[in-house]
């Protein structure tokens, strides 16, 4: 994994020349169009121009699909061409929304939907508080006074690069009745456990392998943020005889939130988009105890021989609408702690 | 981080990929293939032969993974014709509509009807007389058990007619003597439950052809399932322990950590390379039920797909690889049951020296003429998939508690009707 | 409670004890530390050690640690090397025979050096021997099945391209929206934050059919394009470029540099930090996508590794020593990218962090 810094430096030094003249070389070419555009379009303008090809692809590959999105929810029937599908107005939500309690999915007509719903709640809830404290654990343990710190956080951040079926792969075998795990449960007295035959146990592996997934990351980020603490501040405090565990709520936390928003943030859309990590690890049981939005939506409208696109659009326009709301309120809180930052 | 090489291959590919593309002076038929095992290998083989004899023709095979490419992308590319020219599929009856009909570019299409007659049923609409391909494997389901585990525990093997309620007893019998886990295991699917509840006398389909699941025989087929799954008899790992898709429990059996396998012939292959010399595995006859003693029939089918451009050459190559020796060698090669009538009854000569294996394929064709007429009234069932899925998810649900009997069969009913109605079946 | 608190606020420039005797926190460190080396790579290992195990060794129960195969040998007389047991007599003995077969609970089994005498063994007084053997016709056998070079080159292609066009136009955007006032530049930036967290999985068919149209179905811009215009992308760079100060651009104004180069002479350098970020995680995304390349690409000469690689999971078997084979193989370009460029791409994510 390590690279000696020598090889490196000197792959750096042969690569870096390289690379800034073919950079600039590109850079003319395209400037070549932009330069011509400036005089014709003002510097005002041009601020359009370097917006228009994201947009485009945007607009084209994101934004259509999901107003399309918008339209399949309200149609129905197995064709896959908008203008074949009759139109439905707003029933496949209300079939969606029909429970008698919604406290019991087995009272609702699409039970899936709520029971993944709910299922979502809970991962995302634990998922994305075990992953803050663990990255803020081991981002502290990393900023320690240790030798080989380079390679400690390589370690840590290496299985960010799994795909998500490798990384569910690599699990099912360790988690199995008669996997690693359970042969080390055996070998230090204990008895073997079942995990993936048992709703609450599924959920937490679920939930631990999906933080040995990407805790890497986001330790690197809260590392950053450790180490642009003053150290002064530390000094400081020791000269006024304030005890560690007041100097880490005191200095560390309050200086630490600003980072810990940018970690909150992406952790939470990555908690809520999950879905190859947990399809593969145990598809969504045992039952449905582990079943989440993103694989309710896919399930019903691609990954089965029955395809129901009106629902499953229905579903994914109810998802967007909530996550929203959500995304909205955490510009809000965000807000407040850029200017904390400033 | 700007590549100089990168980017010269990126235009380079794109430049060659262009060229080729306007090049073409000979027909190139796409046939997307999946792979159990090592059958592709022979099916290129076959068509390398053809290709040398039809220069103007050449057959290019795309092998995609099963599940996510073949039963999810394959009805969508089909559905915005983007599909291939020849595909395997095992959905017969749900994608028919994409299928061409070859009788008019066929030489004999009298051979096909006569080889092919009841499989082609299970490819097109009921009164159709189309010819969209053939059978690449016929499928029967039944049980395996470890003889030698009941070697061991001194207990005979059940001869006769049994039930399995029998069988149950005996393997328990079987497990408790020789400290196996568990007695028995059966794949997570619907299909492979069907064959015991039809025994039972499940009907699956009413007068007019459409789903009723809830009669006395499917419960109580359902029921011992429950009770299995309770009491320990059936290894929960393979219907509890992985949800949402197929599972199967040949791991499970071929460590002999069961005593009886239901699954089905296709196994026989594996099992040969996998078990070895361990312990001798052998295959026994459906049990019985009040109805009937059956398994399922099934399998998997090489079609020719109607948006094609050239559906002559296609017919072409499908015909080749239909003739009776080309078929005897796929099917033999590839322990595939024939599916290919004139084949199976002058019998295909098995590619294998394993005692244990031919006495398993035989076994299996036995059992072809013991299956029960809703077995291949399901098969033939455009929707068996929405059925069989339906019962696999929502009896999951009651094992782990989730649902009650009763509930999971209204709600096996209510998907199978909200599909059939979203599909425009009703 | 003392020592973690000073465990928790220790940090790395925090020199001031001289010469540094053990404590409990480092002890407690160190620990965390090599504990953390065995759950994030033990389970990697696992992965590539079972990679090398036969099929039938791999669906072992319970699972041996190293790939292990029966030892055979060559005994006069047959044909076939047979394999070798070492069985435990009723009288004590011990001896290394070979099965020549097996017959129901009894095995036939002979002396390699006397194999004129039967020996009858029941079977449970015998364990196979088995030495330490690598597969490698997993890696040798799957290589004839599986077209690897134009894998390869397929994933090569969408990685770098779809990388490349992901950083100048999600770049080219966030300049736009973070150093110019322009009629609409909330509205741009409103719709895309509202697009942040919709996974593609959610809208599948809707793009799918949009690719049909625009006729790039079997392209590998197909797969490139529609994922390059990332929100998430735009996101992190607009708010890293929004710390450049202003100036620097405006003292580029003066000396008469064109909007053009402003953005890749001055901003570009400048927010490469946050571009690294985003290259690692579009290399990621892209390499190991399967799904979207599946469904796009349906014949095998425009096949990335991903979609190669899950061939081998068939209808009713999957042929997982295979496919563990071609997964180590899919790592290992990803790792050796990561260990040569790790320095650069730690501190490249540990700076966005800060400003982001």
């Amino acid at each position: 994994m390590a690279a000696t810094p020598n090889a490196v430096q000197r792959l750096n030094a042969l690569a870096g020349d390289g690379v800034q003249r073919v950079y600039a070389l590109a850079m003319n070419a395209l400037g070549l169009i932009m330069e011509p555009a400036q005089k014709l379009l003002g510097v005002r303008r041009m601020a359009y121009l370097f917006v228009l090809p994201n947009l485009l692809v945007f607009a084209i590959f994101i934004l259509f699909p999901m107003l399309l999105n918008v339209y399949y929810a309200m149609t129905e029937g197995g064709n896959l061409y908008p203008q074949d599908r009759p139109f439905v107005g707003t029933a496949n939500f209300e079939r969606l929304y029909t429970c008698t309690d919604y406290g019991d999915p087995n009272t609702c007509l699409e039970d899936r939907f709520w029971r993944a719903a709910r299922n979502t709640g809970v991962f995302v809830f634990f998922q994305v508080s075990g992953m803050v404290l663990v990255s803020l654990i081991t981002s502290m343990v990393l900023n320690r006074k240790i030798v080989a710190r380079g390679f400690f956080r390589s370690v840590y951040f290496y299985p960010v690069l799994l795909s998500p079926v490798v990384v569910a792969l690599i699990w099912k075998w360790i988690l199995q009745r008669d996997g690693v795990l359970n042969a080390i449960l055996v070998g230090v007295g204990l008895d073997p456990i079942n995990f993936m035959l048992d709703g609450t146990w599924a959920m937490t592996w679920v939930i631990l392998v999906s933080i040995w997934a990407h805790m890497g990351f986001y330790t690197l980020i809260l590392l950053a943020g450790l180490q642009s603490i003053p150290a002064e501040l530390y000094d400081a405090g020791a000269i006024d005889g304030t005890s560690t565990t007041q100097a880490f709520r005191h200095i560390t936390l309050p200086l630490l939130m600003p980072t810990m928003m940018v970690v909150l943030v992406l952790s939470l859309i990555r908690a809520v988009q999950m879905f190859d990590e947990v399809f593969v690890l145990t598809g969504g049981g045992p039952g449905s105890a582990t079943m989440l939005m993103v694989q309710y939506i896919y399930m019903t409208g691609f990954g089965t021989q029955n395809p129901r696109f009106g629902m499953a659009a229905a579903a994914s326009v109810t998802l967007g609408a909530v996550l929203l709301v959500a995304t909205l309120l955490q510009l809000r809180v965000g807000r407040g702690s850029e200017r904390h930052l400033a | 981080m700007f590549h100089r090489r990168s980017l010269a291959t990126l235009f380079a590919t794109l430049l060659v990929g262009l060229l080729v593309g306007s090049a073409l002076a000979q027909v190139e038929l796409r046939m997307t293939w999946y792979d159990d095992g090592a059958e592709g290998v022979v099916m290129r083989e076959i068509l390398d032969r053809f290709e040398a004899a039809n220069p103007d023709v050449k057959v290019v095979m795309d092998t995609v993974p099963y599940s996510s490419g073949i039963l999810e992308s394959l009805p969508l590319q089909l559905a915005s014709g983007q599909g291939p020219d020849i595909a395997r599929v095992t959905n017969l009856g749900g994608l028919s509509q994409y299928y061409l009909d070859l009788r008019p570019y066929l030489s004999d299409p009298g051979y096909w009807d006569e080889n092919f007659g009841p499989f082609l049923d299970w490819m097109r609409p009921a009164g159709s007389s189309a010819i969209p391909g053939f059978m690449t494997q016929l499928t029967v389901t039944g049980p395996f058990i470890n003889a030698t585990l009941f070697e061991q525990a001194g207990i005979p093997v059940p001869e006769g007619p049994t039930s399995w309620v029998e069988w149950a007893a005996v393997t328990r019998q079987v497990a408790a003597a020789t400290g196996t886990p568990f007695a028995m295991v059966m794949d997570r699917t619907g299909h492979r439950l069907a064959g015991p509840a039809i025994s039972q006398g499940a009907q699956f389909l009413d007068a007019d052809g459409r789903p009723a699941i809830d009669d006395p025989g499917m419960r109580y087929m359902m029921q011992l399932m429950i009770d299995w799954h309770a009491d320990g008899t059936m290894n929960p790992d393979v219907w509890i322990g992985s949800a949402g898709s197929y599972a199967a429990g040949n791991e499970f059996f071929v460590n002999a950590q069961v005593v009886l396998y239901m699954s089905g012939s296709w196994q026989v292959g594996q099992f040969t390379n996998l078990i070895g010399d361990a312990f001798d595995w052998v295959v026994v006859p459906n049990p019985c039920g009040p109805a009937a003693c059956t398994g399922m029939p099934g399998g998997a089918g090489v079609v020719a797909i109607a948006d094609t451009d050239h559906p002559a050459e296609v017919a072409r190559v499908m015909e080749f690889i239909a003739q009776e020796e080309n078929l005897a060698e796929f099917y033999g090669r590839s322990l595939f049951i024939p599916g290919h009538l004139g084949l199976a009854s002058s019998g295909v000569d098995f590619a294998t020296d394993s005692p244990l294996a031919a006495a398993a394929l035989t076994a299996f064709s036995q059992q072809v003429p013991l299956l029960h007429p809703t077995a291949y009234a399901m098969q033939a069932y455009p929707f068996n998939f929405v059925v069989f899925n339906a019962i696999r998810d929502r009896l999951t649900q009651v094992y782990v508690g989730e649902l009650t009997l009763d509930q999971a069969l209204e709600r096996i009913q209510a998907d199978i009707d909200e599909a059939l109605r979203e599909a425009g079946a009703n | 409670m003392t020592a973690v608190g000073r465990f928790l606020t220790r940090r790395q420039n925090d020199g001031r004890q001289g010469a540094r005797r053990w404590t409990v926190a480092d002890v407690l460190t160190y620990g965390y530390l090599i504990a953390g080396v065995l759950i994030m790579f033990g389970p990697v290992a696992w992965l590539v050690l079972s990679s090398f195990k036969t099929q039938a060794n791999l669906l072992e129960f319970p699972p041996t640690l190293l790939p292990l195969a029966q030892q055979t040998a060559e005994v006069d007389g047959y044909p076939n090397p047979l394999p070798l047991f070492d069985v435990a007599f009723e009288d004590g003995g011990v001896a290394r025979l070979a099965q020549v077969r097996r017959v129901g609970l009894q095995a036939q089994m002979v002396d390699p050096a006397d194999p004129g005498e039967i020996v009858r063994v029941a079977i449970d007084q015998r364990t196979p021997v088995r030495v330490f053997r690598l597969a490698t016709e997993n890696y040798t056998e799957s290589f004839s099945r599986f077209n690897f070079a134009t894998y390869l080159r397929n994933s090569v292609i969408v990685t770098v391209g779809a990388t490349l066009i992901t950083l100048i136009i999600n770049s080219m955007a966030a300049f736009a929206l973070s150093k110019y006032r322009f009629r609409g530049r909330n509205a741009i930036f409103l719709v895309i934050i509202a697009t942040l967290m919709i996974p593609i999985s959610v809208i599948l068919v809707p793009v799918y059919l949009v690719i049909t149209q625009v006729g790039w179905i079997n392209s590998l811009w197909g797969v490139i394009i529609p994922g390059a215009a990332t929100p998430t992308g735009v996101f992190l760079l607009r708010q890293y470029m929004l710390t450049i100060p202003d100036e620097l651009l405006d003292s580029g104004r003066i000396d008469g540099a064109s909007e053009w180069r402003i953005y890749w002479q001055i901003v570009l350098p400048l927010a490469a930090p946050a571009l690294a970020v985003l290259a690692i995680f579009s290399v990621m995304w892209r390499w190991n996508d399967f799904l979207w390349p599946l469904i796009v690409l349906t014949r095998s000469e425009f096949f990335t590794l991903q979609v190669g690689l899950n061939a081998f999971q068939g209808e009713l078997n999957v042929q997982w020593h295979y496919v563990l084979a071609m997964t180590v193989l899919t790592l290992l370009p990803i790792t050796v990218v990561f260990s040569l460029l790790q320095r650069f791409i730690t501190t490249g994510i540990a700076s966005t962090g800060v400003k982001g």
